[in-house]
């Protein structure tokens, strides 16, 4: 383990760890505070004129003050979408990896501790999961939904459906690695300790071994985030993700799309490149992470 | 009727088709206050005994046959809450390592409050009052503070302190301690084992003493139960049987201690090693490496009478030269 200050040290020591986190808290403030920071609310139709359809950014000619990333075909300003589109990317990547945390943290622990048919069970289960590509059960399960509810019902609900979708369909990564940090852990003196004690299994299970293996669920946590980011940008690139009215990071790349071959390539190209940075922000911070907690990474430094 | 009382008890684990016993029908007894010294090499069974004890026997293994009587009370018929009710509240346990043993991620307040409520309707403040009284018990200086502090913090022999203090939280009967020094400094072990012959003294608790070591043995405990290869082969006074010995197994290994050797002399080494379970001679397991082994001892397991299971048992003089 690490403590809290050795933490922090290795944070600040490490640029590639400064500029990830910086990236993360600009875009997740961004996000946060858009409807006081955006030029424009894209969801309010009152503010939307179909006269400012398709301009380019301010500084290219025909461009607008008012728009200083242009506009996409509805007139919506790119930067306001964006900074809307970013919190909705954001919030279902965090809300399917609590999802699938919740639900691969439990069964991988239950797995582990108990093993036995339920382990043999739930691992075998997890393999039919996995084999399953992601992509594949989330098209299934939404298009199903879209086909069995009308577009406005699907509207209110696509958030939700998103969350629940990635997060059912990607729990087995958590189960195994939570699984298999058990294995290791149960095998110590203080699980015997604690039986001896007369503690209840339950409370064996989440008061001592799981804390025992948070340091990877941490790890793969920050990297499942962007992997539901980038799902959840696939599926609505599909047309299959959050609808045309409150578009996330993949729907605008999606609604740019159709234009770009007509000139106006400002409507995907920034959603994109906001997409990549917060991607790929995530992925170093999951790298660090991994590195800094792994004792058998680290080169004698603390 | 003792207080403890295990008759014939088998420990058993699958082995392909069959089984192998690691415990091969062991009694013992022990009384209120009592403190009965478990000696024997490793993978004599010491261990699984105390386990057994606990009905913790770990998956596959299992308790094939036996009894085990704890106030009259068959602990095996109990269900699996029962059982924890008995766990560490009124036979408690300490491990050879509290390195290890110690959970490296929650605070010593944590686990001791933790153990306390598993057995007890208790407010935090009571809980928190008696941990201290229990840390102050086993002389941790500054108790106080050190609830709040992780293992990594303290030192080998003030976390084999804490574990001391957790065992006796709940005010147990029994307290099994499984070789409780043997992971601990040299200038330490005398310290622990001291403190817990005065804490057991002090508050009338039984003590079953699980070592190889026969010179801490003859020092704390009252009784003695030698133990080899899953079977108990001599029991008996500590004091009797340090004197004379009857098995040559003890013989063999009180004259291996370097009391009983004369200065500068080579000490004595039991020829051989123990049998592993899974290859067992037939007759008396300790028959390949004894010196007065017969025909009988190769065909027969000789039985436990008159406190040791040997068919030729050193006589009282000769044992006690």
């Amino acid at each position: 383990m690490i403590s809290f200050s050795a933490f922090v040290k290795r944070f600040l020591s490490d640029p590639v760890a400064i500029g990830a986190g910086l990236v993360l808290l600009v875009l997740l403030l961004m996000a946060v505070l858009a409807p006081l920071l955006a030029p424009q609310n894209p969801y309010d139709l009152m503010q939307l004129s179909i006269m400012d359809s398709e301009m380019p950014p301010s500084w290219k000619p025909g461009g607008d003050d008012r728009f200083p990333l242009g506009t996409d075909a509805q007139g919506r300003g790119v930067l306001s979408t964006i900074m809307y589109g970013t919190g909705i990317s954001l919030l279902i990547g965090l809300g399917a990896v609590v999802v699938q945390g919740v639900l691969g943290i439990t069964l991988g622990l239950v797995a582990g501790y108990k093993g036995g048919w339920i382990d043999s069970f739930l691992m075998r289960l997890a393999d039919i999961q996995l084999s399953l590509s992601t992509l594949m059960m989330a098209i299934i399960a939404l298009a199903l939904f879209q086909a069995a509810f009308d577009a406005n019902v699907y509207a209110d609900y696509a958030i939700i459906m998103l969350i629940l979708v990635i997060g059912i369909a990607e729990w087995p990564k958590f189960a195994r690695t939570v699984r298999s940090s058990v294995l290791g852990e149960k095998k110590k003196e203080y699980v015997d300790a604690a039986r001896v004690i007369g503690l209840p299994a339950r409370k064996i299970m989440w008061g001592h071994i799981l804390p025992n293996t948070l340091t990877p669920v941490l790890v793969i946590s920050t990297i499942q985030v962007a992997e539901a980011i980038m799902i959840e940008a696939s599926l609505s690139f599909l047309g299959l993700g959050m609808p045309v009215d409150r578009p996330s990071l993949g729907s605008l790349i999606r609604s740019g799309f159709e234009f770009i071959f007509s000139g106006s390539w400002w409507i995907t190209l920034y959603p994109a490149i906001v997409l990549v940075v917060l991607i790929l922000a995530l992925n170093l911070m999951g790298d660090w992470l991994r590195d800094v907690l792994n004792p058998k990474l680290r080169r004698g430094e603390d | 009727m003792a207080m403890l009382d295990v008759s014939d008890l088998h420990v058993a684990f699958p082995r392909g088709k069959s089984e192998v016993e690691a415990l091969r029908g062991v009694n013992l007894t022990l009384e209120k206050g009592e403190r009965l010294g478990v000696v024997g090499e490793s993978g004599a069974g010491k261990s699984m005994l105390a386990f057994a004890i606990l009905n913790l026997i770990a998956e596959p293994g299992r308790v094939s046959q036996g009894r085990i009587e704890f106030h009259g009370e068959n602990l095996l018929d109990l269900s699996e809450r029962d059982i924890r009710g008995i766990r560490g509240n009124r036979i408690s346990m300490i491990f050879q390592d509290p390195m290890v043993t110690l959970n490296p991620v929650l605070t010593i307040g944590t686990q001791m409050v933790e153990t306390l409520k598993a057995h007890r309707r208790i407010t935090d403040a009571q809980a928190h009052r008696l941990c201290v009284e229990k840390l102050k018990q086993v002389a941790i200086p500054s108790a106080e503070s050190r609830l709040d502090a992780y293992p990594h913090e303290l030192s080998g022999g003030l976390r084999q302190r804490v574990v001391i203090a957790i065992a006796l939280l709940t005010d147990p009967e029994v307290i099994i301690a499984d070789e409780p020094t043997t992971a601990l400094d040299v200038t330490i072990q005398a310290e622990i084992m001291a403190l817990i012959l005065k804490l057991c003294r002090d508050n009338d608790v039984a003590l079953i003493l699980i070592t190889h070591d026969l010179g801490v043995v003859a020092e704390v405990t009252e009784r003695i139960m030698i133990m080899y290869a899953g079977l108990c082969v001599e029991t008996g006074s500590t004091r009797g049987i340090i004197r004379a010995p009857r098995h040559p197994y003890t013989a063999g290994l009180l004259k291996a201690l370097p009391q009983f050797a004369g200065r500068g002399a080579r000490l004595y080494q039991i020829p051989g090693s123990m049998p592993p379970i899974t290859a067992l001679p037939t007759g008396c397991a300790y028959h390949p490496r004894c010196d007065r082994a017969t025909a009988e001892c190769r065909s027969r397991i000789p039985p436990l009478e008159h406190g040791h299971a040997c068919f030729h048992p050193l006589d009282q003089t000769e044992a006690a030269s």
